[in-house]
């Protein structure tokens, strides 16, 4: 591997500039002539606008221009649109309702927005939205998915009858309940799965230039797929076509999800800096601007229930789930209940009859879509949240449970879609039990009970499925997009590298781990390699990242570059050394010929490439290549998470006194890198089980709108994790890798909720578990 | 944040002068209540009278079981204040918990105190301790200080100096945190100065605000022991319910934590 190959812990390039403040982040770029945009949101979860009234507004200092959706959609910018398409069960298509960037007639949410002041500077910006006076007439709002369903609830969408936007089912019903006929046992729950705030470090920010004299837009924005948003910005919403617009992602503070998508604010700059015909547009959020415009995350309501046979095999599965997905269908909305949950619904278990039904519905709240996992966790937390409470209830050992019933033959077809292709279950349970000194839990457990405290242990096998994903596989199932990845390898004379990337970080450290696949192949310092990012001016078409797809699908695009380049310069060197091009070999930044002392150095073979005076016949000169790969299957990293607990009965505090996580992530580039994931995972995870929650009240309003109301995990609310990984090879890709960036969140929440309900003695225990809950079901019982 | 006039004032009577002459002003201190509600727009005072530079007004002086801390001392000055920590820790233990380093390094005893949010940890103590708030006009006893959540009985233009009290004999603070905002859910002051004179501040938990448990006092004059405050009733109907907890909740956690604190008070 080489000290900077693969499999070395390489420390992170990238966090020289980020630790020492010289990151350059969206809101740290400024123009000459820049502009500020300030937006008028909406006070009210569901009204009518009646009347804006500009005028006061437009006469403020520094205001150039006051702009409403009447004006955004006159101007023929298109409605935003959500990219997946969903057939109900009975074939007809989604029922998406009409979603203008500044909103025309209704509104529907608090926080939609109705207007954009644009002026001189962000005070000025600022003063001035506070005195458009808009006019509403205040509806009904209707905040909770199952109350968006019932009879004379009030109505959000014309499309979208009962608020409705698709009932849609996987796996086959009717072998399910025949399944349930034949069962010894049947255990049965409803679940609640807890709407998130994403809270990326780095708010949302926006700069839209514009050069009149070109007709040209540059955007840049705080975005995991500028590609993808300049597409989304082309074809559908008519900002400017392609080649007209720049998109570039600069460094990127975190993003979850929250990022992938193409919001109102984006849209709204680049119309609005031409037709204020400013040089330039400056929006930020601010925290409580992300807390109520940021896609939510999660937002599931679920009934299962799960058939048992007298050995305690498992007969069949069946979910019928209600899904928030907020006032407007946001980009990839429609995937995350869908395909990136149930097709999970096997778990790491051999299931022969598994029936899930989602109904997806409209409410007045934030847009929820893809957080950290998207779809996987509500899966994982379900399946798993199953598993225990079906051990403890046909009273068996939750560990052999599972075992028993665990998926050991691959390539293994489930039920629902997916065809897992190699995993170990057994062994990262084992693995786990062990680390987590699982045999003498009773003791510690004890222990906690003479200091009067309740102990728990809990643990959770997850799957889930990454490396998104083979483009005609998602085309059938309705994705609006491809989802391969490109890379490009440009080698310079001098003989450094650089390799442009359709992956975009924002966090994970690519300019790391991809420079370890050069370093890897050619034997080359790390500092001779740079990755290019997030611009699309640079970098070939790409789809960004999201969904733990940089490693299996953008890394596998840069092998493939990789390949192409080695073995032209192996035909050049064969040709410079008047070897035949099997016997050469590159080593530590040599090109020799096996088994002789005939050798060139690498740069000399690049050079010899630029040159071009000494070239194999019909070769065209220079050493740069590029590769689109698709990936044939999707991955599945899989793993055994345990978390142990105590709580305080008294006050319902809840400490985790260990967490440990054996993941089987396959191949691994960085473990440095990996655990830093797995660690930020399980945080989050750990954060969504005990702490975060997006409540609103009645009337829409969100309460939980500040760091004062929305309980993030610090770190000393986190022990200190005990990872570790086992491997088994994902054969679908060349280096054999799944994905690490969002197992920690997907697996940890049900393993934390598994391990408090085993200290508390029963299962009445909503999420989070904050310390209220925790004492609420102590008090209460079961 | 909309515009203002930042001034500093020299002395008390300068602030109270500056004030009366303002539109509508506002002392600041450490301004890390302030300065938060004026970003978000909450707040727009016309003048910022500065008064954590007057001299002598961060200054903590201890003699013999004589305590007095300037209204402009900061939480972290208090926490690690070595005399104040030989005769009253208790109360240097309470600052070194309030919020985070910066809140700390920033934030101010007078500016906690004269702003009196129901979930602050000083107010607890400043009952507990018997404390006398000493301001331009007058001196005011901690009892009659707090009148309700985020209100005081100060003037306009009357400038918290300084706190002082007489160390009591032993003195402990529990404090459950918000888990979210950190401050106090309830937060229970425990002091015993002797001569059967024990006084219960509670802080966080009640829709009044600040307020002395004269039940547990009661109790405790008897028997200074945990279990002696068993019978003691924490009315629920007193008792703030939001997102982070119920009322049922907040007066388990008074009982709890005021439990805690006499256990430590010991
Ligand atoms: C992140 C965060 C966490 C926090 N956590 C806690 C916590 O856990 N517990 C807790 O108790 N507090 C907490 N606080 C509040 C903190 O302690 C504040 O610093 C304090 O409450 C106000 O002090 P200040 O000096 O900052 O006052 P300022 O913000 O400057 O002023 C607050 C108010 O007091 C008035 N004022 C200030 N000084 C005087 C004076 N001498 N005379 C008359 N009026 C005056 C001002 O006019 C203003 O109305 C937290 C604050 C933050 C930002």
């Amino acid at each position: 591997m080489g000290i900077e190959g693969i499999g070395a812990r390489v420390l992170r390039k990238e966090d020289k500039r980020f630790i020492t403040g010289q990151g350059r982040y969206t809101d740290d770029h400024k123009v000459a002539g820049m502009h500020y945009a300030a937006f008028v949101r909406s006070p009210h979860a569901h009204a009518k606008i009646k009347k804006i009234n500009s005028k006061a507004a437009n006469q403020m200092p520094g205001v150039v221009g006051v702009f409403d959706g009447k004006q955004l959609t006159g101007d023929g910018i298109g409605n935003i649109i959500c990219g997946w398409m969903i057939h109900s069960k009975d074939g007809s298509p989604m029922n998406m309702g009409a979603w203008s960037a500044l909103a025309t007639e209704y509104v529907r949410y608090v926080g939609d927005a109705v207007a954009v002041v644009i002026a001189e500077t962000l005070a000025e910006a600022k003063a001035a939205a506070e005195a458009v006076d808009v006019s509403y007439k205040v509806l009904k709002a209707v905040i909770n998915a199952e109350d968006a369903l019932k009879d004379g609830a009030p109505q959000l969408h014309p499309e979208a009858k009962n608020n409705t936007i698709f009932d849609w089912e996987i796996g086959d019903e009717a072998a399910t309940d025949a399944a349930f006929k034949g069962a010894a046992n049947v255990v049965e729950m409803d679940i609640r799965n807890n709407r998130l705030v994403p809270n990326a470090i780095e708010p949302r920010s926006a700069l839209a230039e514009y050069d009149a004299a070109e007709d040209h837009f540059t955007l840049h924005t705080t975005s995991q797929n500028p590609h993808v948003a300049r597409l989304v910005l082309s074809a559908f919403y008519q900002v400017a076509p392609e080649n007209k617009l720049r998109v570039i992602a600069p460094d990127v503070g975190g993003g979850f999800g929250s990022k992938i998508y193409i919001y109102p604010e984006e849209i709204v700059c680049l119309w609005a800096a031409k037709k204020a015909r400013v040089k330039a547009i400056k929006w930020t959020a601010d925290r409580s601007e992300a807390f109520i415009t940021d896609a939510h995350g999660r937002d599931h309501v679920s009934k299962a229930k799960m058939a048992f046979d007298a050995d305690n095999r498992i007969l069949g599965f069946k979910i019928d789930t209600i899904a928030n997905i907020g006032a407007y269908m946001s980009l990839f909305s429609s995937s995350v209940p869908t395909y990136l949950y149930a097709t999970l619904l096997s778990g790491q278990y051999n299931i022969a009859n598994i029936h899930c039904n989602v109904r997806t519905v409209y409410t007045n709240t934030v847009p929820v879509d893809v957080y950290r996992g998207a779809g996987r966790p509500e899966a994982a937390f379900l399946v798993e949240r199953m598993m225990e409470t079906a051990a403890r209830q046909l009273d068996v050992d939750p560990a052999e449970l599972r075992r028993l019933n665990f998926v050991r033959e691959f390539p293994h077809q489930t039920p629902v879609i997916f065809c897992y292709d190699a995993g170990d279950y057994e062994t990262s349970l084992n693995a786990a039990m062990e680390a987590a000194d699982y045999a003498n839990f009773e003791k510690r457990r004890k222990r906690s009970a003479r200091k009067g405290k309740l102990r728990g242990i809990g643990m959770s096998c997850y799957i889930e499925a990454c490396g998104i994903a083979p483009s005609a596989a998602v085309g059938s199932l309705g994705a609006g997009v491809g989802l391969w990845e490109s890379a490009e390898i440009r080698v310079n004379p001098v003989g450094t590298v650089e390799i442009l990337t359709g992956s975009h970080s924002h966090g994970q450290g690519h300019e790391t781990t991809f420079g370890q696949l050069v370093s890897d192949r050619f034997g080359l310092p790390s500092e001779n390699v740079q990755v290019i990012h997030g611009d699309t001016d640079k970098v070939q078409f790409g789809m960004g990242t999201y969904g733990s797809r940089s490693g299996a699908v953008g890394m596998s695009a840069i092998e493939k570059a990789l390949d192409k380049v080695e073995d032209k310069a192996k035909k050049i060197a064969a040709h410079m050394l008047e070897a035949s091009e099997g016997d050469i070999e590159i080593k530590d930044g040599e090109v020799s010929v096996k088994g002789t002392d005939k050798k060139l150095l690498w740069h000399e073979v690049c050079l010899g490439a630029y040159t071009g005076h000494n070239l194999p016949e019909g070769m065209e000169p220079g050493l740069k290549e590029g590769a689109f790969y698709d990936p044939t299957n999707f991955t599945f990293p899989a793993g055994c998470y345990i978390c142990e607990v105590e709580v305080d009965p008294d006050t319902g505090t809840t400490t985790i006194e260990q967490f440990v996580a054996a993941d089987d992530f396959g191949k691994i580039i960085n473990p440095m890198i990996v655990e830093g994931q797995v660690h930020g995972g399980v945080a989050q995870g750990i954060g969504q089980a005990m702490m975060e929650n997006a409540e609103y009240d009645d009337s829409g309003q969100l309460i939980s709108a500040s760091y004062m109301d929305y309980t993030m995990p610090r770190a000393d609310d986190l022990p200190s994790f005990k990872v570790s990984t086992t491997e088994t090879l994902c054969p679908g890709n060349p280096l054999g890798m799944k994905g690490c960036g969002e197992a920690g969140a997907i697996g940890s929440p049900p393993a934390v909720i598994n391990a408090i309900t085993n200290a508390i003695g029963h299962n009445n225990l909503p999420m989070p578990a904050s310390p209220h809950n925790v004492w609420a079901a102590v008090q209460a019982g079961e | 944040m909309y515009d203002t006039t930042y001034t500093r004032a020299k002395d008390a009577s300068d602030a109270a002068k500056k004030m009366r002459a303002a539109e509508d002003g506002q002392f600041i201190a450490g301004g890390h209540t302030l300065l938060p509600t004026m970003k978000q727009r909450l707040a727009a005072p016309s003048d910022l009278i500065d008064i954590s530079h007057i001299k002598g007004m961060a200054d903590i002086s201890v003699s013999r079981k004589d305590v007095t801390i300037g209204a402009a001392a900061t939480h972290a000055s208090v926490a690690n204040h070595s005399k104040l920590m030989k005769v009253c820790p208790s109360l240097c233990e309470l600052a070194s918990h309030i919020g985070d380093p910066a809140v700390r390094n920033r934030g101010t005893i007078g500016g906690s105190i004269a702003n009196n949010d129901p979930a602050a940890d000083y107010p607890a103590a400043m009952v507990a301790l018997g404390a006398t708030i000493v301001t331009n006009k007058r001196k005011i006893r901690a009892d009659r200080f707090f009148t309700g959540m985020f209100e005081t009985s100060l003037k306009e233009d009357e400038v918290i100096k300084a706190v002082t009290f007489k160390a009591p004999k032993s003195g402990a603070y529990a404090k459950f945190p918000n888990p979210a905002s950190r401050y106090a859910m309830a937060g229970v002051y425990v002091a015993d100065h002797g001569k059967k004179d024990i006084r219960v501040g509670v802080t966080g938990a009640s829709s009044g605000g600040v307020y002395r448990a004269k039940n547990m006092e009661k109790a405790l004059a008897k028997d200074f022991s945990a279990d002696a405050i068993d019978g003691c009733k924490v009315d629920e109907g007193d008792m703030l319910s939001d997102i982070h907890g119920s009322a049922a909740y907040r007066a388990n956690l008074v009982k709890v934590m005021a439990k805690r604190a006499i256990a430590a008070a010991g």
